[in-house]
C-alpha cells in the first residue's frame, strides 16, 4: 500500500508519519508537497501534524486551500483512506471535509504529554485493529485541540457513530471529550492525538500501530476481494 | 481604490478562554466593572478597482477564508480612497 505524506510548510510531523509507514509497517510511504496536482498513484493520504502556514489566521485556515487540498477532496470522495492528525485534522476541519472547528485549548496552554484514549467506534476502516471502548495510550501535542461543534451537529455525530475517539479525561475542553471523528462514508478520519508518534516501544509505546495495521489490512482485503 | 475594514469575532456560543484571561487581568488591575471581554481580529484590506461588485466579493473573500462561520461573525466598512 503506498501513502502519500502531504507536507505543508510548517508541517513538522510528517518525519514521524514517514517513519511509521514505512519503517514499522513496512509500507510505502513518500512525501508529497502542496502545491502537487496529482495524487492518483498514492493508495492513502496522510496529513501531518505541525504549524502549516505558521497556523496564521486560524490553524489549517490557508493550508486549507494549497493546490494539494482538491486532489485529497477528490481521494476523499473517491473512498480512499483521508487521515489528519493534530493541525491535519485542523486543514480538514476548515476544508469541510470533517464538521466543527478546533478552538484554542481552555486553559491557554500547549498540551504536550501522553493521554489515554476510548475506542468509541472499532468498526472503522482506521480502528478494526482495536477493540471496541479499549482504551489506549497516545502523545498529544497540541494548543488548538478543543474540538467544538453545534448540538445538531455533535447529536448527527453520535448518531452516525462518528465519534471514534475520546479523551479519557477533559484537559483542552473539547465538546463530551471529542478526540477524533470520522466523515459519515467512513473514510476520512481527523484526530488530535498522534498514533504515529506510539509505533515503537523505544518512543514509550505502540498504541499507535494498531491505526495503521488497521488501514491496511483494510486495503488489502478489498483489494484481494476485487482481485 | 477601496479601504475595507474586516471584524471578525468570536460568536456568542463559543467561549473565549483569552477574552476570559484578559478580563481576569483587568479585574486584579482593579477594573471591577468590566464584565465580559470577547478577543476578535481586525483586518484592512486595500481593493483595487475591479468590475466586480465590491460588496459580494468582500463578502465571498470573509465567507470563504477570513472567517470560519462556525464560530465566528464578521461585519465590514468598505471606504472610498483616493488615490494620490
Amino acid at each position: 500500500m503506498k501513502f502519500a505524506v502531504i507536507v505543508f510548510p510548517g508541517s513538522n510531523c510528517d518525519l514521524d508519519m514517514y517513519h511509521a509507514i514505512k519503517d514499522e509497517l513496512g509500507e510505502e510511504a513518500e512525501y508529497v508537497w502542496h502545491d502537487t496536482h496529482d495524487l492518483s498513484s498514492y493508495d492513502g493520504i496522510l496529513l501531518p501534524g505541525g504549524f502549516s502556514y505558521g497556523d496564521y489566521l486560524r490553524a489549517g485556515a490557508i493550508a486549507r486551500f494549497s493546490g494539494v487540498m482538491d486532489e485529497v477532496r477528490k481521494a476523499a470522495e473517491a473512498g480512499k483512506p483521508v487521515l489528519g492528525i493534530c493541525n491535519g485534522f485542523q486543514i480538514l476541519t476548515e476544508a469541510g471535509l470533517l464538521p466543527g472547528v478546533l478552538l484554542r485549548n481552555k486553559d491557554l496552554k500547549f498540551t504536550c504529554r501522553t493521554v489515554s484514549l476510548k475506542v468509541e467506534n472499532a468498526n472503522t476502516l482506521f480502528t478494526n485493529d482495536y477493540a471496541q471502548g479499549e482504551e489506549i495510550r497516545i502523545p498529544v501535542a497540541h494548543g488548538e485541540g478543543n474540538y467544538y461543534c453545534d448540538d445538531a451537529t455533535y447529536q448527527h455525530l453520535k448518531d452516525n457513530n462518528q465519534i471514534v475517539f475520546t479523551y479519557a479525561e477533559d484537559f483542552n475542553g473539547s465538546r463530551n471529550n471529542v478526540a477524533g471523528i470520522i466523515n459519515e462514508r467512513g473514510n476520512v478520519l481527523g484526530m488530535m492525538p498522534h498514533p504515529e508518534r506510539a509505533v515503537s516501544d523505544l518512543i514509550g509505546g505502540t498504541d499507535g500501530l494498531p491505526l495503521f495495521r488497521s488501514i491496511v489490512k483494510q486495503w488489502r482485503e478489498s483489494h484481494v476481494s476485487h482481485a | 481604490m477601496k479601504k475595507v475594514k474586516v471584524y471578525v469575532t468570536l460568536r456568542e456560543s463559543v467561549l473565549d478562554p483569552q477574552g476570559s484571561a484578559v478580563m481576569g487581568s483587568l479585574h486584579k488591575m482593579g477594573y471591577g466593572e468590566v464584565q465580559d471581554v470577547r478577543i476578535g481580529k481586525y483586518l484592512e484590506l486595500v481593493i483595487g478597482d475591479s468590475e466586480r461588485d465590491v460588496d459580494a466579493l468582500v463578502e465571498e473573500l470573509c465567507s470563504r477564508l477570513l472567517a470560519n462561520t462556525v464560530i465566528e461573525d464578521y461585519r465590514y466598512e468598505i471606504e472610498e480612497v483616493v488615490s494620490q
